[in-house]
This record gives structure tokens, C-alpha cells and sequence, in this order.
């Protein structure tokens, strides 16, 4: 049901700016959840269905809708602030740009450490491949890294919850060990230290502050590469020997790792022939109907994104995604190797001994939002009474009424959240209904006036015949 | 509340027109009925191998068939599918019922179905299983899943 209660536990960070909308239908067509309505002008998000895919900031042809994250300012809170670069950030600038020299410039734009997320990315993927060859009877298990596909499958596809991979995302892990390092290196308080993700997409900054699902605490906040790009392309570290000297402390990924960035490059990374890699959150749809259906028994494991291209698709990235997938795949291929370094790094062989640090904090719920009634009784004369509303609806699914398509309307209806009569052409069906009734009723007249009238007619006959004859 | 009575009534109906050898449409009919029941609030686990069985069905009557039906009907306590079509029949139930059997020719084989593990399936996933066929007419088979 979608009532008020169950949107408290939800943090999103998809929002609307309400003087930006001008209540086009744009964003309701495009919503792969159908959670959005426009109501009173304005685009309304019904919380317990949207996933922060970003689909909509996408498409808004009026940038109303917007990503509320946090930004380079907060790190004043802290004493010492750590980043956590997403890979989709390595191919953002100009064609050359190496990852160490965008690593080294993030610690001259305010921060005093880098865990480089696809250094989680190359730990995870060896875990992955450990959780691959258990003979395991829950097959294919679908990738837990893209937070928006996560959220989908827990809103609509409830069933698959268990094909998702018990184990925590690259994200996840980098801020687990960032935090131990960042103890061990200052000494501070977990309280005194700031984690930052530096995020590509909406879906991450909402993974990150929600409560549910996933309650680590580790990570503080998530700073867009929107934000972050201008700082890193106007401080550009170039000398090599201060490159070297800044990178030489962290925890870097390989080339495979930062594959992660694109789609895929986590199949890549893992290995083996048994994967698939949906991108595009329609295509992850479709793909997750068909492991319903039972129908993919070949596949082991799915890399599923919701962004076309993978996370260089996502909305907060500056360059466009089929060049920044290009990019990223020139620097897997240059810098695979650089997995060997990644397993000799002390802090990856300590990760791999700490089983716990894989798993997900608390259990992923569903989070169905088709039912239409808690009794039965009331959604089937519900399933009922709407497809009786959807069978004397237009089928044109125009949006005029604020819901996506006719479906969507009948839908609102039975669960009181509209009337047939903000279907456009229902209304204009009724006005005409109503003129031809007043048209009628003009001709009625009460009975004290009919005998009048009768009296006058009589009175006018013979004129009333000339009439008629004619000239 | 409803009251007993009142509830007795209670009670849905839909029908899915199958085309066979419609590969590209194949599978609308029972995404449907998986959509009809997650609204009415059917069991997630009931939801899981209706979906499954339904489509095992609409497929053997897209690869197999003419034409044919798919038909839900959904009360209170149970779901029931019934799969019924035009087609060339089955000529040995017994043996079609053996996993790993199928008559399927290589065409269909190649595009990943008719691995004969079909009919064998939806008698997992149903409750109660029936089949009924006769050669040169149709096949139906009926499919009720306990909402317990």
C-alpha cells in the first residue's frame, strides 16, 4: 500500500524543483517505476517507488528535477577528510589523463587521503569469484553494485531479492577500509573523520543516507563529479615526480577495477564466460522478467546498471558516456596488470581474511508497492472496479491526467488517489452529457406553465396554419 | 469486514489469447497474470511459480500450437491457470511428463527452448497438476496453486 508511513524510511535524493516545473508530462513517461504524477502543475514523486535511478533529472527538458548531495564545503566538519573517487571519474578529463594524476590532484583540492574505489572493486571481484564457484542452488545472482537496480528489484520485482549477491559493493568495502586507515594513520575519532564518496549517479547518494538496507555508517556523505571535476581540471597535478610522490602512500585499483566504472567492466574484472551485462534500466527490467520466468539457466551472474554505458552513464558526470566508456576501457587494457600490486597491498590480503566486511549490514527488504489492498477480498474488488475504469478509458495514454498511461489512472482511482474525471476525455464526455441534458431540460416546463402555453397555442392556431401553409 | 457469504463471491477472471509461433510476443500473457496477482496481494512465493509455470505453458503453446488460452482465475484461497489450445496434441502424456523428453525440432531447440523439462515443471511449481490431450485436436492443462 502506499500510504505516508512506509516513505519515512526512505531517503531520497532525487527531488523536485517546484519553480523549474512546468507540469509537461515528460518525467511520469519516463519513470521505469511509474512513481511520478503531476498534481496541481507540479510533478509529484511518490516516495516508496522511486529507485533515484535518475531517469527523470535526465529527461526533464527543464532541469526541475535535481540531486540534492553534499558538496566540498562539508569538509570543514571534519579533521580529516578522506576520498573515495568512483571509477566513472577516470575518464571525465582529456584524452591522456592518467588515474594517478587525478588521485594526486584530489589531495590538493582539500583532501588528505584517496582509497580509490576500484582498489574495493579489484577485493570484491576476487570475492565474487569465490561466491561464483560455491555450488550454489540460488543461480544467476544478480550484481548488488548499481543501488538503483537494488532498490527496483525490491520494489518491483520482490521475488528476485535472494538472487541478489550477498556481498557488499566495491563503494562499500573502499569505506570500510578507509576507515581502519584512517584510524590508524591520525588516530582520530570515527566522528573526527569524513569518508567521501565522489559519486557518478542519485542512486549511490541515496544508498549512502539511507537507514535501511544498508546501515553502515562508514561512508559520511557523497559529493557529485560535477562538483568535484572544475576543482581536479583546474589544479591538474602534472610533474611526474610530485605525482609519484603524492600516489605513492595510497590505496590505488587496477585497470580492472576501475573497468567497474563501465558497463561491462565488473564481468571483466570477475572473469569467466557464464555473465551477462545489462545496462539501461528498461533493458534491466526486461532482463529481470526473464530470471522470473526461470529462463536464464545458463547465466551465473548478471551485471545489471541502470544507466545506459554503465555508472559513466549516470547523471552526475560531466562527459558524455560513450567517450568517457571508451576512455575507461584504454586504461583497463594499459593498466590490468596493475592487479598484482592491488593483492600484494597489505590492507587488500587484511580485507580478504575479514569475511564480515563482504556482507550486506542488514537484510535487503522487499518493498512491493503493486498491491492494491492488504485484504484480498478489497484488491480483487479493486482489480476489479479498475479494470472496468480502464475498459471506458480512451487507451491513448496521453498524460493529460497526470498518471503515465490509462493503467496508471485506473489505478489511482481505485486506490482513491484520483477520479475518472481527470481523464480529459472523460470530462469532455460529461460536459457534452450534461449540455444535451440542459438542452433537454430547457424544453421541459412545469406544470403551471404547460396549461398557460396549451391556452396560447390554441388562441395562435389559425395564425399559427397560415403559418404553416405559407405564403 | 466482508462477511463469509459475501466473500464466497469473491472471485477473478481473466483470459490471454496465445498466437502460436509468435515468438516475439511470447511471454505477455504471463507477465500479466504475474502483474494481476502481485496486485492482489498474492503470496510472493505462489507469485514465483505461477510465473513460472505459466510461461513453461505459454510457451508449449507457442511452440507447439496454433492458438490457444491462457486463463486465470484467482479467489481467496487459490490460483488457478488453465492453459488450453488448438494444437497438434500430445500422443504419449506419460512420456511427455519425463524430464528431458520433447518433441520439439531442432529449430526451436537451437533458440534455447524445448529442453523437455516444461511439462515436468509446472508439475512442480502447481499444487495439483492435470493434463488432458487429444491427438490432432488440443492439449489443456489445468494448474492450481494453493495460496496457503
Amino acid at each position: 500500500m502506499l500510504d505516508e508511513k512506509q516513505t519515512q524510511n526512505y531517503f531520497h535524493s532525487v527531488h523536485l524543483a517546484e519553480d523549474k516545473c512546468k507540469g509537461c508530462v515528460n518525467c511520469i513517461k519516463h519513470c521505469p517505476t511509474e512513481a511520478i504524477r503531476v498534481r496541481e502543475g507540479k510533478a509529484n514523486i511518490t516516495e516508496v517507488r522511486c529507485i533515484d535511478c535518475g531517469e527523470c533529472v535526465r529527461i526533464c527538458p527543464n532541469q526541475a528535477k535535481i540531486v540534492v548531495a553534499d558538496s566540498m564545503a562539508r569538509l570543514a566538519e571534519f579533521k580529516h577528510n578522506v576520498a573515495m573517487p568512483a571509477p566513472a571519474i577516470y575518464g571525465q578529463f582529456r584524452e591522456g589523463t592518467k588515474p594517478s594524476q587525478v588521485l594526486a590532484t584530489l589531495l590538493t583540492i582539500g583532501f588528505d587521503d584517496v582509497v580509490d574505489v576500484a582498489f574495493g572493486a579489484d577485493i570484491v571481484a576476487k570475492r565474487i569469484r569465490e561466491e561464483l564457484e560455491k555450488p550454489g542452488e540460488i543461480r544467476p545472482l544478480i550484481s548488488s553494485a548499481c543501488p538503483a537496480v537494488v532498490r527496483l528489484i525490491q520494489v518491483r520485482f520482490p521475488n528476485l531479492i535472494e538472487h541478489i549477491l550477498p556481498v557488499i559493493t566495491p563503494m562499500r568495502l573502499a569505506a570500510r577500509i578507509a576507515r581502519t586507515e584512517a584510524k590508524r594513520r591520525t588516530g582520530l575519532p570515527d566522528s573526527e573523520v569524513g569518508i567521501w564518496f565522489i559519486t557518478p549517479c542519485p542512486g549511490k547518494v541515496s544508498a549512502i543516507n539511507e537507514s535501511a538496507g544498508f546501515t553502515d555508517v562508514c561512508v559520511t556523505g557523497a559529493i557529485p563529479i560535477a562538483e568535484v571535476y572544475p576543482l581536479i581540471r583546474e589544479k591538474m597535478v602534472r610533474d611526474p615526480e610530485e605525482i609519484d610522490r603524492l600516489v605513492s602512500k595510497l590505496h590505488r585499483g587496477s585497470g580492472l577495477g576501475i573497468g567497474w566504472g563501465r558497463s561491462g567492466g565488473e564481468n571483466q574484472s570477475i572473469g569467466g564466460s557464464k555473465q551477462i551485462a545489462v545496462d539501461g534500466i528498461h533493458n534491466v527490467i526486461q532482463i529481470l522478467e526473464d530470471v522470473e520466468r526461470g529462463k536464464l539457466s545458463e547465466i551465473d551472474y548478471i551485471e545489471a546498471q541502470a544507466c545506459v554505458g554503465g555508472c559513466v552513464g549516470g547523471v552526475l558526470t560531466v562527459e558524455n558516456s560513450f567517450i568517457t566508456r571508451r576512455r575507461l576501457r584504454l586504461i583497463a587494457a594499459e593498466a590490468a596488470e596493475e592487479i598484482e600490486r592491488v593483492e600484494n597491498d597489505p590492507l587488500a590480503k587484511e580485507a580478504l581474511d575479514h569475511e564480515a566486511w563482504f556482507a550486506h549490514d542488514a537484510p535487503i527488504e522487499p518493498r512491493p508497492t503493486l498491491k492494491l489492498d492488504d485484504d484480498r477480498a478489497v484488491a480483487i474488488r479493486k482489480m476489479e472496479q479498475m479494470e472496468e475504469i480502464l475498459n471506458s478509458l480512451p487507451g491513448l495514454d496521453c498524460g493529460s491526467c497526470g498518471a503515465p498511461n490509462c493503467q496508471a489512472l485506473a489505478e489511482d482511482v481505485v486506490r482513491g488517489l484520483a477520479t475518472e474525471m481527470d481523464c480529459v476525455f472523460k470530462l469532455r464526455e460529461r460536459v457534452c452529457q450534461l449540455a444535451e441534458e440542459m438542452m433537454l431540460l430547457s424544453e421541459k416546463l412545469p406544470p403551471a406553465m404547460r396549461q398557460a402555453l396549451k391556452n396560447k397555442e390554441e388562441k395562435n392556431a389559425p395564425g399559427a396554419d397560415s403559418e404553416q401553409l405559407g405564403p | 469486514m466482508l462477511s463469509r457469504d459475501s466473500k464466497a463471491g469473491i472471485h477473478l477472471h481473466y483470459e490471454f489469447e496465445v498466437q502460436g509461433g509468435d515468438f516475439a510476443k511470447a511471454g505477455t500473457a504471463s507477465s500479466r497474470v504475474k502483474r494481476i496477482l502481485q496486485q492482489i496481494g498474492t503470496d510472493a512465493e505462489i507469485v514465483r511459480r505461477v510465473a513460472v509455470a505459466c510461461y513453461e505453458a505459454e510457451m508449449n503453446v507457442v511452440i507447439h500450437a496454433h492458438h490457444g488460452t491462457v486463463v486465470l482465475d484467482a479467489d481467496l484461497d487459490s490460483v488457478r491457470v488453465t492453459v488450453a489450445d488448438e494444437g497438434p496434441g500430445i500422443e504419449d502424456i506419460e512420456l511427455a511428463m519425463m524430464p528431458g523428453f520433447s518433441t520439439a525440432p531442432d529449430s526451436i531447440r537451437e533458440m534455447g527452448f524445448g529442453a523437455g523439462m516444461g511439462l515436468p515443471n509446472m508439475k512442480n511449481c502447481s499444487s495439483e497438476f492435470n493434463i488432458t490431450s487429444e491427438k490432432g485436436v488440443g492439449t489443456t492443462v489445468r494448474m492450481v496453486f494453493d495460496n496457503a
